[in-house]
């Protein structure tokens, strides 16, 4: 049993469960109500986008009409949406370290249930002018009210009147293959990709994660009818963090896609992806406290991956490999200018995620998803660490069912499980295994 | 640790609860979906019936992506045509603006799919393009059987489009003068802005104030974006609308001079423009 690998595992989870807890996700009634379609014109069901409201996104939340510029509106019309899912929700943590009364340690699970809210998050989006769009969602943390900003940013479409050049600015979601902000799970467990969020045991420091909403630039292009895509994106170091907390360094990350139209069938896509960056290992200090924006011995890492989405009539499938490696120094939480202190054995950490998310629409109004990722450690970062440590598996299931589908607004019934075994994770050197039920009213207006 | 009888017992318990009452939901749902599928429920009813399997696939279509305006008996009276303008089309009517046949007969359905394609300029129904060929035919399919004219009647004769001619200082001239002789101005005005003397009294088939088309503002028309498309125009009217046929009154050629005087008026950059502008006119 050792402590540092209970904190790690503890931070695995941990990185799990705020990952679900803040999750901001877009569906946006005020685009129904602009345009005076359905939610399922765009969405699969909402938040899943199908391929006229992916479109839709391209092309700068327009549908390409006279209709797109604000001054056509009604001057009562507002672009705001709001959105909230209170829940009931059972967590079991197994294995978890629980202090005795002898002053030593054993290992519980640890359950609990009640009734709970997710944060709140306040969609405006839309256009500014013909061609130029916005997003803005300040999202409100439900535990102590405190608001950040999921997204912030500005569009300028179809450049010189091409589809091929869109360009961002602010802070976005990653275009990736699969949309967290999208994703059609809550509960602790299951309301986040493993795919994103994973952190390989031995402290690495690289907080990156393609889950969250990033600062920088975005370059972003697609054929008429969207079947060919292409966003190349420029990104602060700061994994979304304001105020510069960290070093000056950039992250650069491509994704491109094919789709194809297969009768009877559904559009197929096909995509790869990567991102490289740089994270500071250490930062220079003033009276014992870090300089914010002082960090210095900047190490790399990178994520690269290819993906399918294949539709089968109301059935549809994605599959994801991701690769993903981190340098030594991060891996191992050691700063790049006292080499020395690496420890024996220490090398970069490199896994390899795979995640299959199938969905079943039966029908607008009700829709099933089953979701399994593991994450496969190629290379621990200690080479003393058994090859399996940190290994992930996750399993999720659930449907949701929409009583109604309206231009006004949106609510569903959504129930859901999820669970996740972590290998060799506990402090004795156990699997832990995590559960979550989620049931509630999902509700935007 | 071992795990008492008592524990596992309440955890039994309380897993059984769990996967019941996600079955028992699961169950409500299904058949809440399956009902409002069949058009038992509230909510969104398709029409139900006699279908055949791709009406049906296109009820299901239409069920997404059109109910919203045009509603659920395809009279044009969804939730929010009393927000929209113009209003949204009655297919229980059947009566279609853009068509390659002749003014009063059915439309082709390549006319229907090409509609939902292309959207309809100047109104709320965007561009469809996203949905698969497969897609819309099957929403045609199901559109056809809001109106018993389909059951009863064919769609008319395309009209006939000859090869598009070489465009002349000429063919332009020749243009606005038919503008002219067949009162084109009466309602796009003299300088093809909509505000023609009539413009302000026009209204449709259904007595509802219709505006005339402005050729300054931009490029696209309701029913396309080419000469081809402005020439049938020209010879079908648009359906329910007060602009009429002209296929009895202006030869082929003529409507390709009207075509060519036309493009002289819009916004963007075209040959009728530049050899307008060397003619010293607009």
């Amino acid at each position: 049993m050792t402590s540092p690998r209970r904190s790690l595992a503890g931070c695995l989870l941990l990185a799990f469960l705020c990952a679900g807890c803040v999750k901001e996700a877009l569906a946006i009634p005020a685009f129904a109500r602009k345009y005076g379609l359905p939610c399922s014109a765009c969405h699969e069901a909402w938040p899943k986008l199908n391929s006229f409201g992916q479109t839709f996104k391209d092309n700068g939340y327009q549908l390409m009409n006279e209709r797109d510029a604000p001054i056509y509106q009604n001057a009562s019309y507002w672009p705001i949406a709001m959105r909230i899912t209170p829940h009931w929700h059972f967590e079991s943590a197994g294995h978890t370290t629980v202090d005795t009364t002898g002053g030593g340690t054993t290992e519980q699970t640890i359950n609990t249930s009640g009734f709970d809210l997710t944060g709140i998050d306040i969609l405006t989006a839309g256009t500014l002018a013909k061609n130029i769009s916005f997003l803005l969602v300040p999202s409100i943390d439900p535990g102590d009210g405190t608001v950040g900003f999921e997204s912030a940013n500005v569009r300028f479409d179809n450049l010189w009147g091409s589809p091929w050049l869109n360009f961002k600015f602010g802070k976005f979601e990653l275009d990736g293959p699969l949309s967290e902000k999208r994703m059609m799970t809550f509960s602790n467990v299951g309301g986040a990709y493993a795919l994103y969020h994973f952190v390989p045991v031995g402290g690495d420091t690289n907080d990156f994660s393609y889950g969250e909403n990033q600062l920088g630039v975005e370059l972003m292009g697609h054929s008429a009818d969207d079947h060919s895509r292409y966003a190349a994106s420029l990104i602060s170091s700061t994994n979304g963090g304001t105020g510069l907390p960290g070093g000056r360094s950039y992250d650069g990350n491509l994704h491109i896609s094919q789709a194809f139209l297969v009768p009877h069938l559904g559009l197929q896509r096909i995509g790869a992806y990567g991102t490289v960056g740089l994270r500071p290992t250490y930062s220079l200090f003033s009276g014992g406290e870090p300089i914010a924006g002082s960090g210095r011995g900047n190490r790399s890492f990178y994520r690269a991956g290819i993906y399918g989405s294949l539709y089968i009539n109301k059935f549809d499938l994605a599959v994801v490999y991701q690769h993903a490696s981190d340098n030594v120094f991060l891996a191992n939480a050691t700063a790049a200018n006292d080499p020395m202190s690496l420890p024996a054995g220490a090398r970069g950490a490199a896994w390899n995620t795979f995640t299959f998310e199938g969905h079943y629409t039966y029908s607008p109004q009700l829709f099933f998803i089953g979701r399994y990722e593991l994450v496969r450690m190629s290379q621990q970062a200690l080479a003393s660490n058994p090859s399996e440590l940190g290994n992930l598996d996750v399993f999720t299931i659930g449907y949701r069912y929409y009583l109604f589908m309206h231009s006004r607004d949106g609510l569903a019934w959504h129930q859901e499980y999820a669970t996740m075994r972590s290998r060799l994770t506990s402090d004795t050197g156990q699997d832990q295994r995590s559960s979550s039920y989620f049931m509630g009213f999902d509700f935007a207006f | 640790m071992r795990t008492s009888h008592k524990t596992i017992f309440l955890r039994t318990i309380f897993l059984g609860t769990i996967l019941l009452s996600m079955i028992a939901t699961l169950v409500l749902g299904c058949g809440m979906a399956v009902a409002q599928n069949t058009g038992v429920a509230s909510g969104y009813p398709v029409k139900g019936g006699d279908l055949t399997p791709q009406q049906r696939n296109g009820a299901g279509i239409y069920r997404r992506y059109c109910i919203g305006c045009h509603g659920q008996y395809g009279d044009g009276e969804g939730e929010n045509a009393p927000y929209i303008d113009p209003k949204p089309r009655d297919f229980t009517l059947a009566v279609f603006k853009c068509r390659s046949t002749p003014t009063g007969t059915l439309p082709l359905d390549t006319d229907l799919i090409h509609t939902v394609e292309r959207g309809i300029r100047g109104s709320n129904m965007p561009s469809w393009l996203p949905l698969s060929d497969e897609n819309r035919e099957d929403l045609i399919a199901y559109i056809k059987t809001f109106s018993p004219r389909w059951k009863t009647e064919k769609p008319g004769t395309p009209v006939e489009v000859p090869a598009e001619p070489a465009v002349t200082a000429e063919r332009i001239n020749a243009g606005k003068e038919v503008y002219k002789r067949v009162e084109c101005w009466k309602c796009h005005g003299m300088e093809g802005r909509g505000n023609g003397p009539s413009a302000a009294t026009l209204t449709d088939d259904l007595n509802r104030p219709i505006v005339p088309y402005d050729f300054t503002t931009g490029y696209r028309f309701k029913c396309g974006i080419t000469d081809q498309d402005l020439f049938k125009i020209f010879m079908t009217g648009l359906d329910g609308t007060p602009m009429p046929s002209f296929g009895d009154n202006i030869k082929p050629d003529e409507a390709w001079d009207l075509v060519f005087y036309l493009r002289t008026l819009q916004p963007v950059h075209s040959k009728e423009r530049e050899i307008a502008k060397q003619m010293g006119s607009k």
